[in-house]
């Protein structure tokens, strides 16, 4: 088992260190490795170099900061997923499941509508994610007769439901030239306006809702039980509860700030990372960020390389996760739990 | 193609009876009420034609026009009703509005494909007001326009419009003709709040860019609106940008990533004046023709000698059929390209 979790964890970083510098090295702008190493060597060493300027800008300013983006928002849906599946005892919940994702759209959807700038967009699909799981969790808990987790759950979905008809709502009234070509772009999920203040505003709250997971990695196991065995083990499990979604929702939140709508990869990822070292939860988190963050980057990467134009990572994170997602689930000799 | 649709619309007007029969851009036959009095507009373009040649037949707007707007047309006609719009993307018209409205005719400009056909046969069927499809391609105004004026009975206002459309597309495109290829810029696009949406070869969006003979960066692929990635852009290089977002050119000069274009550095980003119609993309309308002569001077200054200011003014009371005031002229035109308004 412990052999077998190095394994795993020597293979995932592996491949993420080697994607980093791929992802570095590939773009539309033509960049040398040659210009490349001397750029870090004059980064770290203050080598002297002879560079173009824009190249420079497209290294530090642009191809850099979506490089660290994708991985920022990779290793946030797949915590916030590794924490929710735990959390609510299923595989088959992903991020979003509280509303999150429904809510910043409406955020984002609403500041498009009314022509606001790229920041206020920014931050209204973060607020809007935050307000959505907000409302959710104040009326699922406030349904008393039932299992709090079915009410959270139902809420979620319910509450899901009504942010859909707004954000459907406000597409059929956009202006169809100007407004509603950037909702859908926006839906559909994109890294490619990242900038160094949007990651410098979304790593903090990622951050932030990482640090209690962490904390929380021991306990997180015990949720796995039903809710009596784990008070009668001691645990404050309402409290818990409400530490892991908001830890959860801050990430996820953070992420869809800067990237739209991006699924598969907080359902897909925590679910391949249990199949590989098993469900327990304190070596599963960083394994599932480390992958989370790989696979997005090696998406991002192609969806910025292969045409001139982007292709949405919503589509390549289900055209190349669902293959291997099968791949693993056919192969894998683990089940879930 | 065009011109036998029109010799077939003339022939089908000779004998001046109670109906004409026409032939409409998509081939279709439609039989015409002798007096046209009131259209419904299936779409933005076609509002705007109708309301070109004959405002007082135009029933309503597919959308009320908003305070900025408005302030362009004459108050009556800025009050018209929101009737929704019947076709393309986002379509809002409700079937018994557009009874309750009364039209005699219903208009589509745009497309001319089978789908768009096919829903005018059905809304023709359900309703039983004819309904005219004609063709928005931009270099068939002029004949759109005619064949419009022929529908509604106004022929004379139609053809006067038709000729300053055709006159001015033959002059810009003798213009551009005189530059050579290498010497035509390349530019870029950039849409949306970001400034990433782009409009690539042969789109409805790219047509002022590419009558231009501009060479657009996106160009090589073909297709529609697409998203493309900043470090694309700064790939391509472009020697000048338009745009079409407020918030964009805001931030464009700000932003140390765009900086990094020698289009910005030389303060060649232009947003394009939007009042009350589009000047550069959207709506597919006449308002494209002006929309030339500002990117045709931000493009080649030397072969755009004219007063941008009295060509605006000329064609807002032509086709708005109100004259823009000084602060409405300096409202659209402002400085372009020279740093935030």
């Amino acid at each position: 088992m412990i052999r077998r979790t190095a394994l795993a964890y020597a293979l995932a970083t592996g491949a993420l260190a080697l994607l980093t510098v791929f992802a570095f090295a590939l773009g539309r702008f033509p960049i040398s490795a040659l210009e490349l190493a001397q750029l870090v060597a004059n980064k770290l060493f203050g080598a002297a170099y002879d560079i173009a300027p824009s190249a420079e800008t497209v290294v530090l300013q642009v191809r850099g900061p979506r490089i660290l983006a994708a991985l920022l928002v990779g290793a946030a849906l797949a915590a916030a997923g590794t924490a929710y599946q735990g959390m609510f005892r299923n595989p088959l919940v992903s991020p979003d499941i509280l509303g999150v994702s429904a809510g910043a759209a409406l955020g984002a959807v609403l500041g498009i509508f009314f022509s606001q700038s790229a920041l206020v967009i920014q931050l209204g699909a973060f607020a809007g994610g935050l307000a959505a799981v907000g409302l959710v969790y104040a009326v699922g808990s406030n349904v008393r007769r039932h299992d709090p987790i079915l009410s959270l759950i139902l809420a979620g979905i319910v509450l899901g439901t009504l942010l859909g008809a707004m954000i459907a709502l406000l597409k059929y009234l956009a202006d169809p030239y100007n407004q509603l070509p950037a909702i859908t772009y926006w839906l559909l999920g994109s890294l490619a306006a990242v900038s160094p203040g949007d990651l410098a505003l979304a790593a903090p709250f990622a951050l932030a809702g990482l640090v209690p997971l962490y904390l929380l990695r021991w306990r997180m196991n015990l949720l796995s039980l039903s809710d009596d065995e784990a008070r009668a083990l001691g645990v404050p499990v309402a409290r818990l509860r409400i530490a892991v979604v908001c830890a959860a929702t801050l990430m996820t939140a953070a992420a869809v700030a800067i990237s739209g709508i991006i699924g598969w990869v907080g359902l897909l990822i925590p679910h391949a990372a249990r199949m590989l070292i098993g469900p327990e939860f304190s070596r599963l988190l960083p394994l599932s960020m480390v992958l989370g963050a790989a696979f997005l980057l090696a998406v991002d990467t192609l969806a910025r390389t292969v045409a001139p134009i982007e292709i949405p990572p919503g589509v390549l994170t289900a055209l190349i996760g669902t293959p291997f997602f099968l791949w693993l689930f056919v192969t894998a000799r683990r089940a879930w739990q | 193609m065009t011109r036998a649709v029109l010799a077939a619309l003339l022939l089908a007007a000779a004998p001046a009876l109670a109906q004409r029969e026409m032939l409409d851009a998509a081939g279709r036959y439609v039989v015409v009420p002798a007096k046209v009095e009131r259209v419904y507009a299936a779409g933005p373009p076609a509002s705007i034609l109708v309301y070109a040649i004959n405002p007082d037949k135009l029933l309503g707007w597919t959308r009320a026009l908003r305070a900025d707007e408005a302030a362009f047309f004459p108050d009556k006609y800025a009050r018209l009703p929101e009737l929704g719009r019947l076709t393309g993307r986002g379509n809002t018209a409700n079937v018994e509005v557009l009874l309750k409205a009364r039209p005699d005719l219903v208009v589509d400009v745009g497309a001319t494909a089978a789908v768009f056909a096919s829903l005018a046969d059905r809304v023709q069927h359900q309703t039983g007001v004819p309904y005219l499809l004609l063709d928005g391609r931009f270099e068939a105004i002029p004949d759109t326009l005619r064949a419009l004026g022929h529908a509604l009975g106004d022929a004379a206002a139609a053809e006067r419009l038709a000729e300053y459309c055709e006159r001015a597309l033959r002059e810009v495109a003798a213009r551009v003709a005189q530059v050579p290829p290498e010497k035509r810029p390349r530019a870029y696009y950039g849409r949306g709040p970001q400034g990433l949406q782009t409009a690539l070869g042969g789109s409805i969006n790219a047509q002022v860019m590419e009558f231009l003979g501009a060479r657009n960066v996106a160009g090589a692929a073909r297709g529609g609106l697409a998203v493309v990635s900043l470090e694309q852009v700064l790939a391509w290089d472009p020697e000048v940008i338009f745009t079409n977002d407020p918030n964009f050119y805001e931030h464009v000069w700000r932003d140390a990533r765009w900086g990094a274009l020698a289009a910005v550095r030389a303060k060649r980003v232009h947003l394009a004046p939007h009042l009350p119609f589009g000047w550069f993309d959207f709506p597919p309308g006449p308002n494209r023709i002006i929309g030339l002569y500002w990117a045709g001077k931000i493009l080649y200054p030397e072969l755009f000698p004219e007063d941008l200011r009295a060509k605006t003014a000329e064609f807002y009371k032509l086709f708005h059929h109100r004259a823009p005031s000084a602060a409405q002229l300096d409202q659209l035109l402002g400085e372009p390209g020279v740093l935030p308004r």
